[in-house]
């Protein structure tokens, strides 16, 4: 229970500094709404919907990135890390919790996109909304993970999509095929199976990114 | 090495369909797969990095990681080229192996950009091996992804093209195979030797100064 509730004092935290601040989340707001007008001009008229749906993965994936850039700074910044890396508490409840804030945020600014994306392109299907939330998990847990990497490096901003963009393939995959393609069910499967085995390793393997 | 070259030059009947180009498959192919073992074998010996703490683990496995880049810039030459030739374009997205290539390629480039950008020590050491831990992780699921994906960019089911291989295909194709993988491993020690002894004579450096 203690592991859970580590894990659940480092979500809060995070959602607090981002209340108290308001940095992140309208940013990342701002971003993918300005990203969907980009889109609109840059499809030309009568291209087909399908191609709008495909853009939509573009905008998650890209808004998921500027929130994960931003997503280590109090740690780097104010030495936070060398403190929760200090505290007794098992090094993976970081990235859990950590993954939990990112995961609310993103979610938090989806319910703005897709409602957005609907009114401006095509209505969204409830199986677009289901591979938008389960590659949402797989978003944020490799991404966290790449995040803390990332902070490590003396290039930060430069790394993270050069290590996240590889990694977020499959899920861009995935999603665009649950959204377009005749039997969706099986897209959706693929996320889930992407998420759990890099739910896994990234959970098993955290302790190493910020231990020496 | 030269006895692969050797049968592919003389010694395998020209492909029906294709002709000469075919033969560029006896290098093409053998460089695909000895780039998927030098990227296991770095995995290989990050998870000792990790597990065990063998020391010089961490060089081995970037050194192999090294390696397995080369050859995987090769694969996607060679496939290029074939593709020109037999389909007539340059690159070709209905080909899982080349797109799956292109994808690890990135990953693997990028592992670089970490690891020159770290600096040096057990954290980098430890972040190298974590990520090339994810390359071995990614190519399973890039696969399937890949495969999954041409359903919906291409909707005809591509079937396997050529017939089944001939008895001397076959052997040319593993010698062919065999000598690549000795390149590779040759390649390695060499790579590897110059790199412990730049780390000594740096050692050696800081105690001379």
């Amino acid at each position: 229970m203690s592991y859970l509730a580590d894990v659940g004092a480092l979500a809060r935290k995070d959602l607090l500094l981002e209340l108290r601040a308001r940095e992140t989340l309208p940013a990342m707001a701002l971003f993918v709404i300005s990203a969907l007008v980009v889109f609109h001009f840059a499809l030309p008229t009568g291209s087909s919907d399908l191609a709008a749906k495909g853009l939509l993965w573009v905008a998650i994936v890209f808004t998921a990135l500027l929130g994960l850039g931003r997503a280590f700074v109090p740690e780097r910044e104010q030495g936070v890390m060398d403190g929760l890396v200090l505290a007794p508490c098992d090094r993976s409840a970081i990235w859990l919790g950590k993954g939990i804030a990112v995961l609310g945020f993103l979610a938090l600014v989806e319910v703005i996109a897709l409602p957005a994306f609907a009114v401006f392109f095509s209505g969204v299907s409830g199986r677009t909304v289901a591979g938008v939330a389960l590659a949402d998990v797989g978003i944020c847990a490799v991404g966290t993970f790449v995040a803390a990497t990332a902070a490590a490096s003396r290039t930060q901003e430069l790394v993270l999509p050069l290590l996240f963009l590889p990694l977020a393939i499959p899920v861009v995959i995935g999603g665009v095929g649950a959204s377009v393609a005749a039997g969706g069910g099986r897209y959706l499967g693929f996320l889930a199976l992407y998420d759990a085995v890099f739910a896994i390793i990234c959970w098993a393997s955290f302790e190493y990114v910020v231990t020496e | 090495m030269a006895v692969a070259v050797a049968l592919i030059a003389y010694y395998v009947p020209e492909d029906a369909d294709q002709g000469l180009s075919q033969k560029i498959f006896y290098f093409h192919v053998p460089i695909a797969l000895t780039a998927y073992a030098c990227f296991g074998w770095g995995a290989w010996k990050a998870l000792h990095h990790l597990w065990k703490r063998q020391p010089g683990a961490d060089l081995e496995s970037y050194v192999a990681i090294h390696q397995g880049v080369i050859f995987g810039a090769l694969t996607l030459i060679t496939g290029s080229i074939w593709a020109r030739i037999s389909w007539g374009v340059w690159w070709a997205w209905s080909s899982n192996q080349l797109v799956l290539f292109l994808v690890l390629f990135l990953f693997y480039s990028a592992y670089f950009m970490l690891r020159f950008s770290v600096e040096d020590g057990p954290q980098r050491a430890n972040l190298c091996a974590v990520y090339a831990l994810f390359g071995v992780v990614l190519i399973p699921v890039s696969f399937l992804a890949i495969r999954l994906a041409n359903d919906f960019i291409h909707p005809t089911v591509f079937t396997s093209r050529g017939p089944q291989m001939a008895g001397s295909m076959f052997l040319t194709f593993c010698v062919a195979w065999a000598a690549m993988l000795a390149l590779a491993s040759t390649l390695y020690r060499v790579e590897l030797a110059g790199k412990r002894i730049d780390a000594r004579l740096r050692e050696l450096r800081e105690l001379l100064a």
